[in-house]
């Protein structure tokens, strides 16, 4: 395995309904947490990746202003954005400075603070991630996206509601424990009874997809730090390095999309460049987080990633291998479906929960046996990106 | 015409393929074929991905498909409150697919996957134009 580009430092903040501050002070939590835990100051860092979808930023061209609010000038810093992958595509752009040798060490700080607008006014936006020109006007949303993978994954493979219920009662059983999720109540199968009228998660949103299949929105940061091996060793006594990096991308009209009840394309190409770079199988992984912005998203991950064959991916959460004592255990901090989806930050916090996991820090969390290889899937628009990050000790 | 007539609600005023709208007020759904290599489009476009040309022709879509896969919004994003609950989906002609709503007159109980369709253009009460999947 290369040990070239290493995670020295991990941080985020709690994930909210309605963050109290601005942008600037947002992004702060996650990189103060980060930096302390490198134990590095500003100075040490050569270059700055901020990350997040505009279209919730009144500020224009953020990086510069966060920037200069972290202490990070006159150093230089860049802006990314693939939608709800953003942060993951920061930390590709990187690895990829570092190993060109351009600076020693980086920080890559994804935010978004989705609360200043309203839900519906949420829901279009993120549907601006998909095609605006010839989709929006027939008045798209994420969810009705994610219902025509799922419409034509369930006819074929057989999957039931049931089975995507069995998603969220486990992202839910671990959201739980996890002190910064969103969504900290816990779920029942009795949530999801729609004979019941008080049962939360039944309701239609975009059939068949369900209230209690879908993520919330959230306000929150994330911040990894990244360095070249000389400044990993000089920092820190558990680095976490970088093993593979892959991603993808997908036409973004539905139109253009070869068969819906295969997932999403671009999981199976980032995870093939990721495994082939990082010289490993799918067998090896011990710990994953997978982009769960919808039950059918989780589902359609386990088998982009190779953790179980096309169609069959319902078997594993039916004899729960992706709970932490399982074969393959999946997003055991909650994920998405607990701790909320605030867009730039997202994979950012996937990849700050593999990292603590490797480093055996991860609480309450924790996989048994010391896991030595976590994976980061993350999504962006329906499939529009994909980004594959695999971790080693 | 504008391409801001497209649609329950259009997101985008100006594209050189705004003459779909037109076409569209004519009763006819095309797409965009190349005249140099033939490649095919739906949505259509202005340039060729396959050959670089910007030499396109119109053509008219199939009308005989199977309904691929589809969904039922419950709510709508801001703008189309006023339309849920309504149905989406995506057409497979063979060669080509298409993506739009499908018509209010069809039940929702009677719609599954793999069912015959075909398509019509749709003018809206305030004047937009669009297309809509119907029954075979």
């Amino acid at each position: 395995m290369a040990k070239d580009v290493a995670v020295i430092g991990v941080g985020q903040s709690s994930f909210v309904r309605g963050y109290p501050g601005s942008i600037r002070e947002l992004a702060f939590e996650a990189f103060k947490e980060a930096a302390l835990d490198a134990g590095i100051t500003q100075k040490d860092i050569g270059a700055s990746v901020f990350c997040s979808a505009p279209e919730y930023d009144k500020q224009r061209s953020p990086a510069g202003v966060l920037a200069e609010y972290l202490g990070l000038i006159p150093q230089p810093t860049f802006y990314v954005e693939t939608v709800c992958s953003s942060s993951s595509t920061g930390v590709k752009v990187a690895y990829s400075m570092i190993k060109a040798g351009l600076h020693d060490m980086v920080a890559v700080v994804g935010f978004q603070k989705m609360s200043e607008i309203t839900s519906a006014e949420s829901q279009e936006r993120m549907g601006r991630g998909a095609d605006i020109q010839w989709e929006a006007p027939f008045g798209t949303m994420m969810p009705a996206y994610y219902a025509l993978y799922a419409r034509a994954y369930m006819a074929k493979n057989g999957l039931t509601h049931e089975d995507l219920m069995g998603v969220r009662l486990k992202s839910a059983s671990y959201g739980t424990v996890n002190e910064r999720a969103v969504y900290r109540k816990g779920v029942k199968a009795e949530d999801f009874d729609a004979t019941n009228p008080d049962a939360k998660m039944a309701g239609p949103v975009a059939w068949p997809l369900r209230v209690g299949d879908a993520c919330a929105n959230a306000d929150g940061s994330s911040c990894i730090i990244l360095a070249n091996a000389e400044k990993a060793k000089a920092f820190t006594k558990k680095p976490v390095w970088i093993m593979g990096i892959g991603a993808a991308s997908e036409a973004v009209n539905m139109a253009a999309r070869p068969d819906f009840s295969k997932g999403l394309s671009v999981g199976y190409a980032a995870a093939a460049e990721a495994y082939k770079m990082a010289g490993i199988t799918s067998k090896d992984i011990k710990v994953a987080e997978v982009h769960d912005c919808f039950t059918i998203a989780e589902i359609m991950a386990y088998e982009g990633l190779g953790f179980a064959k096309m169609g069959e991916g319902k078997e594993l959460i039916r004899a729960k291998e992706t709970y932490k004592e399982g074969k393959i255990p999946v997003n055991v901090d909650g994920g998405l479906l607990s701790k909320g989806h605030p867009i730039g930050a997202t994979g950012g916090s996937q990849m700050r929960t593999i990292v603590l996991q490797l480093r055996d820090e991860a609480g309450p969390m924790q996989v048994p046996n010391n896991p030595d290889i976590g994976l980061v899937h993350n999504v962006g628009g329906v499939g529009l990106y994909g980004s594959v990050t695999i971790f080693g000790r | 015409m504008g391409f801001e007539k497209f649609g329950r609600r259009s997101f985008t005023a100006m594209t050189k393929t705004a003459k779909f709208v037109d076409l569209l007020a004519e009763g006819k759904i095309n797409g965009t074929v190349c005249k140099k290599c033939g490649a095919k489009f739906f949505p259509p476009r202005a340039d060729c991905s396959s050959c670089f040309s910007a030499e396109m022709d119109w053509f008219e879509m199939p009308t005989k498909g199977k309904l691929e896969t589809f969904t039922t919004a419950y709510y709508a994003p801001f703008g189309f409150e006023a339309d849920p609950p309504y149905t989406m989906g995506v057409v497979n002609f063979g060669d080509i697919k298409l993506f739009a709503r499908l018509a209010k007159d069809i039940p929702i109980d009677d719609i599954v996957a793999g069912m015959d369709v075909s398509i019509r253009t749709l003018t809206y009460d305030d004047g937009q134009l669009s297309f809509e999947i119907i029954k075979a």
